[in-house]
């Protein structure tokens, strides 16, 4: 029996109704009454020590509420804002956390750090009494390249980090990876620069905040991907309020992808101001200051190398990785560089022996955080651009190289030498699939035809994996978290039968309400439209830890089903009182409820009324039809796929058009084929981004963030992408009731590299991203 | 302040406002139809896109006074009678948003798309929307939304 709308079916998404009509509830579009509007002055140094700061003519101004600067904030005993997950040096002392308070004390650290906060009854008055405010900067030399800050004589940013050094960071065995190299038959080296990028969720960052003096509850409304992780920092480090009295509320989210994990200056200050003020205050940020202060990601420096033996079979890996942490250190940038990335660099392949080395330093940027893959993007790239130069060396085909390096489809559970231990994956088979999907044979056809009409012609791949499903909280915890990963659901029957479930995952984009409804649909026979998902909300889910690193579904979806177990559970029980048979007669399927080798029945909508109006109920069991479970996950899950692209190359004028694009992604037992889909095209989307358009380029002198709007900082628009081939493979995940695995970063994960591979595979140079057309016209025709 | 009049969805609306408000404001703030988005600051994502006069217009890029005693259309009267416009059907039909931040300056940029080209290429629907940037979909269903919509439309 099968459930229409249930789980793997492509249902249409309940959601998207509110949305096509205008009628979504993003955070700009919420206003209180008496509400007041919030602006930051920004500092327009990179670096600069502040000496004094007038705000006297400012606070005259009209309109004006007040004015405060970081002293008022630490003087009413605000903390800072903090990382939250510790590394540990290769010398065995902590990763280095300078200060970071919401609003600058005594120096500014790159150009849009936070100054003041102004308060006035509208935008206008407060952003022209800002205008008035006087502040004393002393400049100071800023740095804003990783290499040049950790070099001997660089700039010192923060007293605390010595050079600059935020940690010095290894994984895996140096001994046994310098013995595999000396064995080596041909080594391969490759150095590469993982652009810097500015995630760009097409809704800006806002926030509200509500104090009611009344009950001394605060209430933050603002654009988060995990509320309950805010309120936390909220209470625990920054001493808002305590969390009991504290309130966050993320509505309709437009998009975050990584950038609203964290925890920012702007919504602190605006929730602090809002009790100094006692009135709604709101802050909405424009999109130069989304440039400015939401986390970027990447920016990474590496050098790799790769033993083979004479065979073509791998023996060693060795990785060393300059990261780039920006300014301060955002909510969880210090886990990006390390065990996000360094974990992931034994990519698909059976690697004897890997050692990885990560210096994270300090520069007079905007915070590297998270974004759309964090980390895995970064070790994608490193290993799948260095298996095709490998193959180029050793005059293999890139793809034969790939698939005689495999960890073979037998070999599960495997153990990386970086820690992580691979529960079940089917490498050859994406892979083959992909290259049907692209004729791949037919490739030197069609780059003979190609070059007839004087174009290059190019084909890479890359076949990624990733860690997703974050993430077994003891594993997390023993590599420094501060926090556990496990996620929170409860089902909650209403006595007609509708359900509400809540989940401490957060929608942004990725179709929740209709996922997860199609699970209860699926599994306790609930009309779909009789499913109302409810998250984003500290005060009416159970604490959740959020959405991020694809683990809605694995971690989230598997809450769901562990409160769905209950609810059938206790359901058993009352129907086997109501059809007086024992409870281990009843079966269930779909949410009918029936007495084995009988045609008693009855369905889960009768029981969940039985169970509201108990006139008739077992004695020992409560009323109700309500409950709640937390998941914590056994282990990481693995998607992983093979992503080719194709592309042709104008010599005359450097323009990549990219002609085909195939993916197979291993992403096991899927719910909603379209939603997964539409995941993929997004994911790939933003790598494209990366690999050909975006970087944000600072002004190494001055310091200044020199693509600071859409003018500047090239977005992927309609007609720079193509459309996408798009397939699954599926092994299950093992480790989750629903055997899934994540899809949310595939595609941005294996898109950059996939794509430079095909572009170097054109040129027949390496190159960085973005691949500019100036960038590859010069790459062709330098010598 | 300077009072400003035009029509709005059908209906008749008249304020009081500083002559350097933008259309965008005008419609969110003083009409609260918080449908339309704003996406940036330099007129370049397209999330604010409405109809003035039939033709798609970035209401960020344009004072509400110059559209005074206009025809202004938002993404709030796009559905007739409670009826969905083929356009908004289809990107619900063919999972042409996410997030949805920007799919409403989407819709009415393509339903004016549609109506200066009934039947459009995959190459001129990805040129026209050039204006509108979705950081979510990969533009991938957006595009088979509009095509869809557009042969739905009778083009
Ligand atoms: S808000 Fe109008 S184009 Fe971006
Ligand atoms: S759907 Fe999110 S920006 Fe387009």
């Amino acid at each position: 029996m099968s459930v229409e709308n249930g789980i793997g079916a492509p249902v249409r998404r309940k959601e998207d109704q509110r949305f096509i009509t205008g009628n979504g509830h993003y955070l700009d579009d919420m206003n209180k009454v008496g509400q007041a509007y919030g602006y930051f002055l920004r500092s327009p140094h990179a670096f600069a020590k502040i000496k004094g700061i007038d705000l006297n003519a400012a606070k005259a101004a009209p309109g004006v509420v007040d004015i405060f600067t970081g002293q008022d904030m630490v003087a009413d005993g605000i903390g800072g804002l903090i990382c939250g997950w510790g590394i540990t040096s290769k010398d065995g002392t902590p990763h280095k956390a300078p200060p970071h308070n919401s609003l600058a004390v005594d120096a500014v650290r790159h150009v849009g750090d936070q100054v003041a906060f102004v308060v006035a009854e509208t935008l206008q008055q407060a952003k022209d009494a800002a205008e008035l405010i006087e502040v004393d900067y002393e400049p100071l030399t800023p740095v804003t390249n990783i290499a040049k800050a950790l070099a001997p004589g660089a700039p010192q940013i923060h007293e605390e980090a010595p050079g600059n050094l935020c940690f010095d960071w290894e994984l895996g065995d140096k001994a046994a990876t310098d013995t595999a190299f000396a064995k080596a038959a041909h080594v391969t080296k490759l150095d590469l620069v993982n652009n810097r990028l500015s995630p760009n969720p097409m809704e800006p960052r806002a926030a509200l905040g509500d104090y009611d003096a009344g009950t001394g509850e605060l209430t933050l409304y603002t654009t988060s991907q995990n509320p309950h992780v805010a309120r936390l920092i909220m209470s625990a480090f920054l001493a808002i309020a305590p969390e009991n009295k504290l309130r966050v509320v993320a509505p309709d989210v437009g998009g975050g992808f990584g950038s609203k994990i964290f925890v920012y200056a702007e919504e602190t200050t605006t929730i602090w101001a809002a009790k100094k003020v006692n009135r709604p205050v709101k802050w909405t940020s424009d999109r130069s200051e989304a440039f400015l202060t939401d986390a970027h990601g990447r920016d990474h420096v590496t050098h790799a190398e790769l033993a083979t033996d004479a065979d073509g079979k791998i023996l060693g890996f060795k990785v060393s990785t300059k990261a780039n942490m920006g300014a301060y250190l955002s909510t969880f940038a210090s886990a990006v560089p390390t065990y996000l990335y360094g974990t992931l660099l034994s990519g698909q392949y059976k690697i004897p022996s890997i050692y990885c080395e990560v210096q994270a330093g300090f520069t007079n940027t905007t915070a590297v955080d998270a974004y759309r893959g964090a980390g895995r993007p970064e070790a994608t790239y490193v290993v799948e651009r260095i298996m095709d130069t490998a193959a180029r060396d050793l005059n293999m085909d890139p793809t034969e190289f790939r698939l005689k390096n495999f960890i073979p489809s037998d070999a599960y559970p495997y153990e990386t030498p970086v820690i992580m231990t691979y529960d079940a994956g089917d490498y050859a088979t994406a892979m083959n699939m992909a290259k049907d999907m692209i004729d791949y044979s037919g490739f030197t056809a069609r780059k003979a035809k190609s070059e007839a009409n004087g174009k290059l012609r190019g084909i890479g791949s890359a076949a990624y994996i990733e860690a997703c499903g974050i993430a077994p909280s003891a594993a997390v915890g023993s590599l420094g978290a501060g926090v556990g990963l496990w996620e929170s659901a409860e089902v909650r029957f209403n006595p007609t039968g509708s359900v509400t479930v809540f989940t401490g995952s957060h929608s942004h984009g990725q179709g929740h309400e209709t996922t997860f409804a199609q699970i209860i649909s699926d599994k306790l026979g609930v009309d779909i439209n009789s499913v109302e998902v409810v998250h984003g909300d500290t005060d009416k889910v159970p604490f959740g830890m959020g959405t991020y690193g694809s683990r809605s579904l694995a971690v989230g979806g598997s809450a769901i089903v562990k409160a769905v177990d209950k609810i059938v559970e206790k359901s058993k029980k009352i129907a086997a009182h109501l059809m007086e048979a024992s409870v281990e007669d009843i079966e269930h399927e779909h949410g009918v409820f029936s007495v084995a080798g009988t045609d008693k029945k009855l369905t889960m909508g009768e029981i969940a009324f039985a169970a509201y109006v108990p006139h008739n109920y077992p004695a020992d069991l409560e009323p109700g039809m309500a409950e709640n479970a937390f998941y914590d996950p056994l282990n990481f899950t693995f998607p992983a796929g093979t992503h080719i692209a194709e592309v042709e190359i104008d010599p005359a004028t450097g323009v990549v058009e990219i002609v085909d694009w195939a993916a197979a992604d291993d992403f096991g037992n899927i719910i909603n084929p379209m939603i997964v889909e539409g995941q993929v095209h997004g994911g790939v989307a933003q790598g494209i981004g990366q690999a050909l358009l975006e970087g944000v380029q600072y002004d190494e002198e001055s310091g200044q963030l020199l693509t600071g709007s859409y003018m500047d900082y090239c977005m992927p628009r309609a007609d720079n992408l193509p459309s996408f081939r798009i397939a699954t493979t599926n092994t299950p995940c093992p480790s989750n009731p629903l055997g899934v695995k994540g899809c949310g970063e595939a595609g941005a994960i294996a898109a950059p590299a996939a794509l430079m591979n095909a572009i170097v595979n054109a040129i027949g140079r390496d190159i960085d991203m973005p691949a500019t057309p100036e960038k590859v016209w010069r790459a062709i025709n330098t010598h | 302040m300077t009072t400003v009049s035009m029509t709005v969805n059908g209906k008749k609306v008249s304020a009081d406002v500083a002559p350097n408000t933008l259309l965008v404001q005008f419609i969110r703030e003083n009409l609260r139809l918080t449908g339309t988005h704003v996406g940036c600051d330099t007129s370049q994502c397209g999330a604010c896109t409405v109809h003035v006069n039939g033709d798609s217009v970035k209401s960020c890029t344009m004072l509400a006074l110059q559209a005074e005693g206009a025809e202004v259309k938002t993404i709030e009267g796009l559905a007739a009678n409670g009826e969905l416009h083929p356009m908004q059907a289809a990107f619900k039909e063919n999972h042409g948003l996410q997030c949805g931040f920007c799919t409403p300056g989407m819709i009415m940029s393509a339903v004016d798309l549609v109506k200066r080209n009934p039947n459009p290429s995959e190459e001129t629907i990805r040129t026209e929307l050039e204006g509108n940037i979705c950081r979510c979909t990969g533009y991938h269903n957006i595009v088979k939304s509009v095509k869809s919509a557009a042969e739905n439309m009778g083009g």
